[in-house]
Formats: C-alpha cells, structure tokens, sequence
C-alpha cells in the first residue's frame, strides 16, 4: 500500500509525541484529560492526553500511538489540531477533515474514526474529573 | 561490501528465478516453440524431450520415478488436484450423501488446503482440522488420536510457509499406510530446501512449486505415487487428456524445463546452501533477540526450515514496523496488511496472543541472502522498533508494570 507523503511525514517525524505522566500520575490531574481508545487486538490503541487552562483552552496535546502508520499519522494530525482550540472547536473535529488531510485509503478510514474518538474521550475525561457534564463520554467508542 | 537496497528477505513469498534456469528456458520461447503433445514433428519432440528431461530432474529430487510426476500450474493448482482428486476417487458413498469419507488436515495449513477441504465439507466428506499445539508441529501422535476406520485421507503440511515449523511428515506417512489411508503433503517451502525421499518419507501425494525454489512462476508439479499403493485422483481440468488424464492442458514447456532446472540446481546446492542459510537465520534471530526486550520467535524453537524467521516484538504494531524498514522486503502477521483486517490466523492458531501477532514479522532468506543485509536488516529492525516503542501506549504500560492483556479495552 502507497502512503501520502503526509502519512509518511508524520510517521517519520510524529508531532507531540509523549505524556504528562504515568498513567498513575494523569488519573489524578485535574487540568489533564486522558483518552484511550482501540485495542491491541485490533492492533490500534491510542492514547491522547490533552492539558486544559482555566478559561478551557487545550495548551497542550500528548499521544502515543499503537497501530499502523495511518494510525500514527491520524492521532500525530489530531494534536496539532486541536492545540490552542477552545474544548468545543477541539470537539467539532471531524473524522472525514483527517481523511482529507492525509488523503487516507477506505482501508485506513478507521484511524481516523479512531482519531476523532480519543479526542472525545480525552475531553470526556477532563470534564468528568471537572464535575462538568460529559454528554460524549458514553458515545466516545461507538462505533 | 556496500548492501544494495532494498533488501529482499520474503523468499518464503517467492524467489528470484536463478539465471540458470533462465538460460535454459530461453530457446523454449523462440526456437524450440512446439507443443509437447505433437506427436509427428521435430518441433513437438523437442518438446516432449525437454519436458522427459524435467521430469527425471524432478524426480530425482524427490527419490521418485519420472512417470510419478504431474505437471501443474503451481502449488494451489497440485493441492486441489490432490486433496479434492484423492477424496472424490476414494469416497465411501455417492455424492450427494453424507459421510462420504473422513479427511484430517491441520488448522495452520495454507489456504490453498484448507479451503478445498472446507469444500469437500459441503459436499458431504467430514473434515478434522488439527489444532496446532504452542510449538506449531503436528506429530504422528496427534493424527493418530484423530484417525478413524472411515479416514480415507490425510493432509499435512512439510514446513509451514508463515513459521517455517517442520511437522513429523515421515512419521505420519508411516501411520497413514499403516492404516490405508492416502497421505498428502503440501512441500512447498520444503523441497529443494530439504532432502526429500518419497519411498523413505512414506508419501503418496507431495504439492510443490517452482518459483519458492529459484525457478519460474506459474508452474508447479504433483507426486502421484505409482506402486503399493497406486494413487488414483479423479481429474478436475478434464481435455485432451494430458499428464494421463489428471491435468488436461497444453503443458507450459518453457515453465516446466526451467522447473526441472532449478530441480537440478537445487540437488547439487542444498546441502551446502542449508548450512549457510541455517547460519544467517540463526545469526538474524540472536542479533535481535540480544539487541531487543520483548522479542518472541514464534514456533518451535528447532523443528525449523532453515530459510525462515517469524518474530514478533512486543508493543509494536506490524505494519508500522514494515513501514520503518521499507529498505528490507519482508511480510507481517499484522491484521492491517492484509484486507481481513484480522491477524494471522496461523498465528493465532499456536495461541499466540493478538497484540504479538499484530507485531510479527516473516523474514526468510534465499539463495542470494548475505551476511551483510542480515547486518543490515538487524540494525534497521533495532531502530525502528525503538522508535516505534518511545510512541507506543502499550509500551509505556509495560515499563509501568501494568499487564496489557489484563486492560478491558473498549474495543471497535
């Protein structure tokens, strides 16, 4: 399978690779919200871990990537996006814009779906440990 | 010496055709052009003698006799011929009955066994596929378990294609003409590779291809044993009556005299090319199993085709692997190069968990491997699995301690 130059650009040179902490230590911060979607068996998991200010801005945007290259790619594309977006911009990322932009296969559509997801389940995260309402929290993995 | 990229080390796909072979087959295409089956011309005997001499090279290479040989189109085309071939002649009842007869095969054969079985399933033959134990090796004991008084044939692979395993096949062609029942064998990755001997090996029925041994594609050839017992196959291509009735067609001349070559090649090079391939593959396997944490060799760790390496690297996806070394040719078990997007079912089969099949690689080396791409392909593996790792999730919760299989993850 051929790869957008794109695919290939984030994959050699991942954006915001990392984590603000162990998995310990990001389950008791309040200003960060984890997402984790996939699973191993399907072999894609995604973490993304975004680091909200008080007027509700992502300053900050993390992910580690298990899965293939347009996996990688996808959640490499969503931290770029959604840094410095206001929580609702970040949630207004649609899967279909990450297709365009790394002008994804139909095979590979799923990276993307999986992309949009960790979003929702990063900011879900951080509105529950808010006490806000997480609307999305339920809906984040259906799919 | 300077490696010239990129690498190829998917020899168990298929393999360079050696120029060897190529030189021999050239006249075939321009010159000596006749069709063997013409009877009353230079140009057919021409034919017809080159395709007599490939036959004895084949043969040979097997410990069988010339006339024992079909001609195929490859491999899928001789385990059609020989597993539906064999079951339609020896049926116990008339189709359109049920228990016509009872086959055993294993659950880790190539597709191109088990789908006609699961064809001859629908048509009233009862089929036992084996389960594979951890080690991939099918015993004599295994299919002796499953033997019954109705078996009528038996398929076992050589070596596996995807993890090089080398089940007991003389052992259990021994059981199967100890108890009546036609034995065949998908050799694929293992003739040319391996001595062979189809007397002392107890086989009736052996499947091979020329281009997984440095000859042609689009030819292969079926051992139909000729005495004690006599192996009779009901055809599947029916015509002018071709390789004694049991594969009607025009033979394809210049496939079958490069064939028969690299046949011949292969019984003057083995030994020596075992050996040395036995080296690289165990040198490939050590460098990274040192150099690497969290590295399995799937598969019995000796009962192992010389040529073939299946490793997979804990917390890193297949696919993103192979894109780290696009310098070096080789497949993955990953569910993501494939369109099922399910992981090797191979694999699976041996119990090996799904996040080590989704990160499995299929190195196998040939003829013209060398010790500098194995050097190569070992560095260039190291850092891209690092590199795939410092991004990895599941790697980080490794190192934290925590299991990952134990997660209930919110699967898709």
């Amino acid at each position: 399978m051929a790869y957008s130059d794109k695919v290939i650009d984030h994959y050699q040179h991942p954006r915001n690779v990392g984590s603000f902490g162990t998995s310990k230590e990001v389950a008791t911060r309040k200003d960060v919200g984890v997402g984790i979607v996939g699973a191993p068996e399907c072999g894609d998991v995604m973490q993304l871990q975004i680091k909200v200010s008080d007027t509700g801005v992502i300053e900050d945007a993390k992910f580690k990537c298990f899965g293939c290259g347009s996996a990688i790619a996808s959640s490499s594309l969503a931290t770029e996006w959604i840094k410095g977006k206001s929580i609702d911009e970040a949630l207004a990322i649609k899967n279909t814009q990450i297709v365009e932009e790394l002008s994804l296969p139909p095979v590979k559509i799923h990276c993307s779906v999986l992309a949009e997801d960790s979003i929702r389940s990063a900011i879900a995260d951080y509105k529950k440990k808010n006490g806000v309402a997480a609307e999305t929290a339920a809906t984040a993995s259906a799919h | 010496m300077a490696v010239k990229l990129p690498i190829y080390m998917d020899n168990a796909a298929t393999t360079r055709t050696d120029p060897r072979a190529v030189e021999a087959m050239l006249p075939y295409f321009t010159e000596k052009f006749g069709n063997s089956a013409s009877r009353n011309h230079k140009f057919g005997w021409e034919g017809e003698d080159a395709v007599d001499l490939a036959r004895e090279q084949a043969a040979a290479l097997i410990g069988a006799s010339p006339k024992e040989i079909v001609w195929t189109s490859g491999s899928t085309e001789s385990n059609n011929l020989a597993i539906k071939g064999a079951a339609r002649m020896y049926a116990k009842g008339p189709e359109g009955t049920k228990n016509r007869g009872h086959i055993i095969a294993a659950a880790h054969e190539h597709k191109a066994v088990l789908d006609p079985c699961k064809r001859l399933q629908n048509e009233g033959f009862d089929v036992t596929f084996l389960q594979p134990p951890a080690d991939g090796v099918i015993t004599r004991a295994m299919v002796a378990e499953a033997m019954r008084d109705d078996t009528i044939l038996v398929s076992i692979m050589w070596g596996n294609n995807e993890i090089g395993t080398i089940n007991e096949v003389p052992e259990i062609g021994a059981l199967c003409h100890e108890r009546g029942a036609i034995f065949h064998t998908d050799a694929t990755q293992w003739v040319g590779k391996m001595p062979t001997d189809v007397e002392r090996d107890h086989i009736d029925l052996m499947s091979w291809s020329g281009h997984k041994m440095y000859g042609p594609k689009g030819v292969g050839a079926l051992y139909v044993r000729r005495r004690n017992p006599r192996v009779r196959l009901e055809a599947i291509q029916d015509g002018g009556g071709h390789e004694r009735g049991m594969r009607s067609g025009t033979l394809n001349v210049t496939g079958i005299v490069g064939f028969g070559k690299a046949c011949e090649l292969a019984m003057h090079e083995m030994e020596t090319e075992r050996e040395r391939l036995l080296g690289l593959r165990r040198k490939l396997e050590r460098e990274l199993s040192s150099r690497l944490e969290v590295v399995q060799v799937n598969g019995h760790a000796e009962r192992r085709l010389p040529h073939i390496l299946n490793i997979s690297f804990g917390y890193v996806e297949g696919e993103s692997l192979l894109m780290g070394i696009k310098d070096i040719a080789c497949s993955s078990g990953s569910a993501c190069t494939s369109a099922s997007l399910e992981p090797s079912y191979v694999l699976k089969s041996l119990g090996v968990g799904d996040e080590l099949a989704h990160s499995s690689l299929r190195l196998s080396l040939g003829r013209w491997s060398t010790e500098e791409e194995v050097d190569y392909a070992v560095d260039a593996i190291v850092k891209a699995v690092n590199h795939l790792r410092t991004m990895s999730p599941l790697w980080d919760l490794y190192k934290e301690g925590i299991d990952v299989s134990k997660i209930e993850w919110q699967t898709h």
